[in-house]
This record gives C-alpha cells, structure tokens and sequence, in this order.
C-alpha cells in the first residue's frame, strides 16, 4: 500500500510544480504579490511530497517488498540493511527519484533562504526550478515509474551487484547528485537574471553562496567515486578516463569557472555574459552527464537500462532545456558591462586566464568522451579514446595553468604590479625550488616532466600558504582577532588552491613513482617489490554474509623487519551469481600497498598483483581539502 | 606601465584567447588522431587484418576449451563463431573471464596472426555482454536481435 502513496505523492509533486511554475512566470510577469508568494510554498510542498515518495521506496526495500519491480531487479533478502537502503537508489528508476528529491531539496532550501532578494528575482528563480522539476517529474512517471508492480510478485530478488554493496557506493550517487542538480538553481538563477529588463550584477552575487555548495558536493562525489573505484575494482588506478568518469568531470570543471568567474561579476561586474553562459553551460554538462551515465549509450556498471525511450526523453530535456536557455541568451539585454576598465596585469586578468584554461580543459573531455559515441551513431565503427588522449592533451595543457594560478590571489583588481609579484611569490618559488632540489636527491631517477609536475605541486601549496600568511601578518600583534577577520573567500581560495598542490603530489606518486609485480606463485614463495618482502602463506574458505570468499594470505615485511598481513578477496556472491576482487591495502600517508589476489592456475599457483603506490593518498586528502575550503567559503559568507 | 586603452584590452584578450584556443584545438586533434582505439570483430579482422602498430580491440565469445595457461602466460580463441583469433596474453585475468562467455582484448595483432593483448576486458556481471561483442555476433549471424 506505502507503494500507491509514493506513486500518489509524486503525482502530486508534478502537480504541485505545474503550479509553481505557472503562479511563479504568471505572478512576477503582472506583478501579482498573492500569485508570486504561491512559489516557494508550493517549493516546500514539493519536498515534503517527495520526501513521502522516497520513505515509501525506502520501504519497499527495508521490507523486501517483492512486488514492486525495483526491488525484485535490485535486492535480495539476505542482503545487509545498509545495502537494502542504498539499493534504493542503486538502480535506475530510484535514482532518478533521488534526483528529482535532490532538486526539490534546493528548491525548497532556497525558497526559504531568499526572502531577503526581489521578490520577482527570488519568484523566477523558482518558477525556472519548476519547469526542471516538471521534465524530471513526468521523465520518472512515464519512462521509470519505481513504483511499478509486479504480478504474480516472486519470492525473491535478484540482487544488486555486489561490486555496488559498499559503503562509499552508498554516499556516492547522493554526493554527485547533490552536485549535479546544484547547478540547476544557478541556471535558475541565470534565467532569471535574463528574463529582468535591466539585468545587473547583483544575481552574481547572490548566485555564489549556491555554487559553492554545488561544487563542494560534486568535488566530493567525484573524490568518493574515485576512491571507490581505486579499492574497489581492484584494478588500483585512481582514474580511468572512462565516459562515466568524464560525464562528472565536465561539469566540475565548467562548474570551477564559473566559481571563478563569478567572482569577477560580482566585484567588478565584468564578464556578465560569459557568466551567464557558464550558468547554463554548466547544468548542460549535468544533464549531459546525467544522459550519458543513464541512458545506456556507455556501459557500465551505471549504465542500468537499455531503454531507448529513456534516452530519447532525458536528450530532449536537454534540448528543450539548453536550447531554450540559449535562445533567451541570444536576446537577452545585456546592460552596459562595467565602466570601470582594468590592466592586462590584474586580478581579472589571471582569472580570465583560469577561465580560458578551464573551458579548454572541459572541450577537450568533451571531445574526447563524445567523439567516440559520435562517429557510433554515424555508423563509421566502434572506438575508444582512453588514456593516453588525455594524458597528450591534458600535461601540456594544465603545465601553463598551474605555473600561473598563484598569480590570481595576490594581484589587484584592476591594477596589479609586478612589484606585489615580487613581495608575495618571491618567497614561494625559492622554496618550492628547495623542495623540488630535496626530492631530487631523495630519488634517483626522476624525468624532466616529473620533475615540472613535482615544482608545480610544491609552487601551489607553498604560495597559497605565503598568500594566507602574509594576508594575516603575522608580525604585528592581535593575529587571533585577525583571523576572524580575513575574508572568507580568501581563506577558502587558498586553501582550495593549496588542496589542488596536494592532489598534483598524489598523482605524481600513483603514476609516475608506481611500483608493480604481477607474479604465479605457490604457497610459501617469495614475491620482491622495491624495499618490501611478501611471502604468500596461503589461501583459505570464509563465509560472509551474503557471499562466500576465497581469502589469500601475504604476509609482508619491510626493510625496518616489520611483518603485517595482508588478506586479498575474492568474493562469489550467490544470489547475484557474481564474482568481486577485494583487494588488501596497507595504508600510510606516505604509501599504499596494495595486494589483490588473483585467479588460480591449473598447477594450483595463485596469481598474484601487488602494487606500491607512494603518496596515493594525498588524491583523495586534497580532495577533501579543496571541500573543506568550500564549507569555509560558505560558512564564512552567512553573515 | 602604461595606461591600456579598454578597446585594445578587449582586443588583447580576444587575440589571446583564440591563440589559446587554437592552440588547444591542435594539441587535442593531434592527440586524437594518435590514440584512438577501433573496435574490430573476429571477421573483420580475418577479412583486414590491422597492420601490426596499430592498437585495436576484439571482442567476442571466448572459444570453448581454448584456454591454456602457462604461469602467467594464457592464450585463448576469441571467436564470433565465423572466424576466430588467438589471442596471448601475461597477467592477472579480470573476475569474470570465463570460456563460453564475452570478452573484449585491447592490444596489436603480431604478423604471425596471433593478437597480443595487454589488456584483457570482461563483463561485470552475468547478465551483461559488451555491446560491441554483441552487435559482433549479430553481424556474423549468431545471435538473435533483441534483449
């Protein structure tokens, strides 16, 4: 019965949407207050009525409610509760839900944080949510209803697969979507903004506290998944070029230029029309993302459905969606860009160039990602483009970006000399220079471009630091008072700019300082990588929940004498009649080791794979850096 | 420093930005046009074989039987049932590598014919088969259309 209701309250939730969006464009277009003030109730409306939706999906799983399709495709009664929950938006038609769960949340979170903004600003920004809301709401009713029966129900599901049933799989989708559909209130907002007859600055103003958030969430789901795919797969590797990956990193990085040049906008008013576009560039590349990842055109472990109906419906939300958009665009009246001019050597000027760089670095994943499914649908073959197409487009390309990204936080608005140059980044360069020369004599060998990678990764966590210490001056006296008083944004800027330093330094040692061995050995032979001994003990039957696993032994020493054992999986899940690697990781800050069992031989040796992977975990800490800087920003920009 | 003129500013920024994005434009069709994979199926390859720098995929059904180890060293038949390739390979095979079922290799075809694989491809689960291996047994003949 808690199914009916969920599929009642999403049709209502439709309902609702159709309301504001007609009270909402109605009411701010005659000037109606009564109709306007209908909006962001019906937003709030929305998200209790979805909220409903998804306790009834949830339901349905917690209960193993076999009648319903969903849960027949995606769970099985023996699977662990954490999984049962999370299987609830494992699946296509749940996730979609969540989608549309997740973007009523921002609508409702902004109907309830704006009232200070115009209330025909504020009115439209919602009315333009509706519309996305509407297209999602009747996309799910049509093509994906999760709430459909089936009949005569079975006994039991098929499971979800098992490579899925974990915890950082749990709380990666909700990340990434709180991301994606983050940027559909700043495409609300652009909208907005174009449909006022004197469109001014001040939405870029009001429009960053809401792509902060959305950007620290996609950065964070974007980590997750990454981190994920790293021990989970057991393939090692943090990042594999693959569509789905791509699918998120466009946005994030169109969704990083817009951070960047909406700071120019809201300061200086500069760049309007560029903003904007970003605005609706940036959503584009989400539902691009979300049609990508959904449809069924790639495949993977997202891709869910083969439904052609699904892909069709989601690619004409974004024709219709961006199409529209960029036909306002097109007439949009733009006033006068700000008076105020600035120099070729200033503030706006390095974040113009952070701009060029970004939107590059997001059409060259574009191409690469879309090329492929292009000349598919042409009928002119099947190909990929992996790895080695961005590692030839992406080094020469983010070498300049990061030389020069350190210049953005010292200089001026529109006047910067080369003496603030010399005063904050002098410092910085000498010892990031030191650093480079104290790793040069720590590793023997180190190639030229490594060597540019590692003075890159050093150069942007030394300078932000400078940067933030010379901003709190930390001769004078009274530095506690003033580290209230730094601004917001700089804190967070550089703190963000130093956690992509650290990501760099994380890369370079996964990819450049890898150590690998790939070896068939039996029971009590010695496998030799760089400073560390492994003996491989033996391999043993345990049972887990819902699976049954043959469980390696290694034990592994390293040159101070110290043993740990390593334990490597491979699990079979019966329910799903599936196979996962579980691979064994001794972690330390300062390296990863990481064993992964592999299949058996007729002789009865053991495939073996182990890897080192110095520094790999600065990866995902300089994720968490960079979302840290944002809740900073976001904290900081309350008052 | 001199006062710019707002104009030629604009002007500047124009010209720098289309060198920059010219400049990417190159790098990327360049790099494009070195890394692209084709996907070849069994036949095609029997009827063309790649020449033998040319890194390409085949996918298809592992040929039952056709999976001999030697330590790390496997070789296996990759067939669409009208023509089939050995393929060699070194290393650790994925989860779901099994005979009878899809596979997808990534790697050179040698003059002498057989594909040495450096990567090795199967399915995540049971109920999963490549697209391209499947439209490659369609084209060949062996396998309905449809889910």
């Amino acid at each position: 019965m808690s199914a009916e209701l969920g599929h009642f309250a999403l049709i209502l939730t439709l309902l609702a949407a159709t309301v504001q969006a007609w009270a909402g464009f109605a009411g701010a277009r005659g000037g109606r207050e009564a109709w306007m003030l209908v909006a962001p109730r019906a937003a709030i409306m929305q998200l209790g009525l979805l909220f409903v939706a998804g306790a009834a999906l949830i339901r349905g799983f917690v209960t193993s409610d076999f009648s319903l399709d969903v849960v027949v495709a995606n769970s099985h009664i023996d699977k662990p509760l954490l999984y049962k929950i999370a299987g609830s938006w494992g699946n296509h038609e749940g996730s979609m839900l969540m989608w549309a769960f997740i973007l009523a949340l921002y609508g409702a979170l902004f109907a309830v944080f704006s009232k200070r903004l115009p209330i025909v600003f504020r009115t439209r920004v919602l009315a333009t949510q509706a519309l996305t809301s509407i297209a999602f709401l009747s996309f799910i009713l049509f093509t994906s209803n999760p709430f459909a029966r089936s009949f005569p129900a079975p006994f039991e599901g098929l499971g979800l697969n098992p490579i899925l049933q974990d915890p950082a799989l749990a709380a990666h989708p909700p990340l990434l979507y709180a991301g994606y559909v983050g940027y559909s209130l700043c495409f609300s907002f652009a909208i907005a903004a174009m449909l006022d007859r004197q469109l001014s600055a001040d939405w870029s103003v009001w429009v960053r506290r809401w792509a902060l958030l959305a950007w620290m969430f996609l950065t964070a789901g974007i980590a997750l998944g990454s981190f994920w795919a790293y021990y989970e797969l057991g393939w090692g590797g943090f990042w594999f070029w693959d569509p789905v990956e791509n699918a998120s990193l466009m946005p994030w990085l169109a969704g990083t230029a817009f951070l960047h040049s909406i700071k120019v906008t809201a300061r200086q008013g500069h760049f309007m029309r560029w903003t904007v576009l970003l605005a609706i560039l940036t959503f584009a590349l989400s539902l691009i993302g979300t049609f990508l990842v959904r449809s069924g055109v790639l495949t993977s472990v997202h891709a869910f459905a083969n439904d052609p109906a699904r892909g069709v419906y989601i690619l004409a939300i974004i024709a219709v969606t961006v199409g529209g958009a960029l036909a306002l665009y097109s007439r949009a009246h733009f006033a006068n860009e700000a008076q105020k001019s600035f120099q070729l050597l200033s503030r706006e000027s390095a974040l113009l160039l952070n701009n060029i760089f970004l939107a590059t670095a997001t059409a060259t994943v574009f191409i690469g990602t879309l090329y492929p499914l292009a000349i598919d649908a042409l009928g002119l073959g099947k190909i990929s483009v992996g790895p080695p197409y961005y590692s030839a487009v992406f080094l020469p390309l983010s070498a300049p970006f990061f030389m020069i990204l350190p210049f953005g936080p010292i200089l001026s608005w529109g006047r910067g000399s080369w003496d603030q140059i010399r005063r904050a980044l002098a410092a910085p360069l000498v010892a990031a220079v030191l650093a480079v020369i104290v790793f040069l004599s720590l590793r023997a060998e180190i190639s030229l471009s490594v060597l540019a990678a590692l003075f890159g990764a050093m150069w942007l966590i030394l300078s932000s630091v400078a940067t933030l210490l010379a901003a709190l001056d930390l001769r004078r006296p009274g530095l506690s008072g003033r580290i209230g008083l730094l601004s917001p944004s700089v804190w967070a800027g550089n703190i963000a700019h130093a956690g992509i330093g650290l990501m760099l330094l994380g890369i370079i040692g996964a990819t450049a300082w890898r150590a690998e061995i790939v070896v068939a050995v039996a029971p009590g032979d010695r496998i030799e990588l760089g400073a560390y001994q492994f003996v491989f003990d033996a391999v043993t039957q345990v049972r887990g929940p819902n699976y049954i696993a043959e469980r390696g032994q290694i034990t592994m020493r390293d040159l101070d004498g110290r043993t740990k054992i390593l334990t490597p999986e491979k699990r079979i899940y019966n329910a799903e009649r599936s196979q996962t690697t579980e691979a064994a990781i001794d972690v330390k800050l300062s390296r990863h080791i990481y064993a992964v069992l592999g299949e058996e031989i007729d002789d009865g040796r053991r495939v073996i794979r182990i890897w080192e992977y110095p520094l790999v975990a600065f990866i995902w800490l300089g994720a968490l850096v960079m979302v840290l800087a944002g809740g900073i920003g976001l904290a900081g920009r309350r008052r | 420093m001199t006062k710019t003129s707002p104009r030629r500013m604009r002007a500047y920024l124009i010209l720098g930005a289309l060198v920059a994005l010219g400049l990417a434009a190159f790098i990327a069709l360049t790099a494009l046009q070195d890394n692209i994979v084709f996907f070849r199926s069994p036949s095609e390859v029997a009827a063309t074989p790649p020449a033998s720098d040319r890194r390409f995929r085949i996918g298809g059904m592992v040929q039952e039987g056709s999976v001999v180890r030697d330590g790390l060293n496997v070789e296996f038949i990759v067939t669409d049932f009208n023509a089939a390739i050995a393929v060699r390979y070194s290393g650790m095979l994925p989860d779901l590598f099994r005979e009878g079922q899809g596979v997808v290799a990534e790697g050179r075809l040698q003059p002498n014919g057989v594909f040495l694989a450096d990567n090795v491809l199967a399915k995540h689960d049971e109920n999963y088969m490549p697209p391209e291996v499947a439209e490659a047994l369609q084209k060949a003949g062996k396998m309905e259309v449809g889910p």
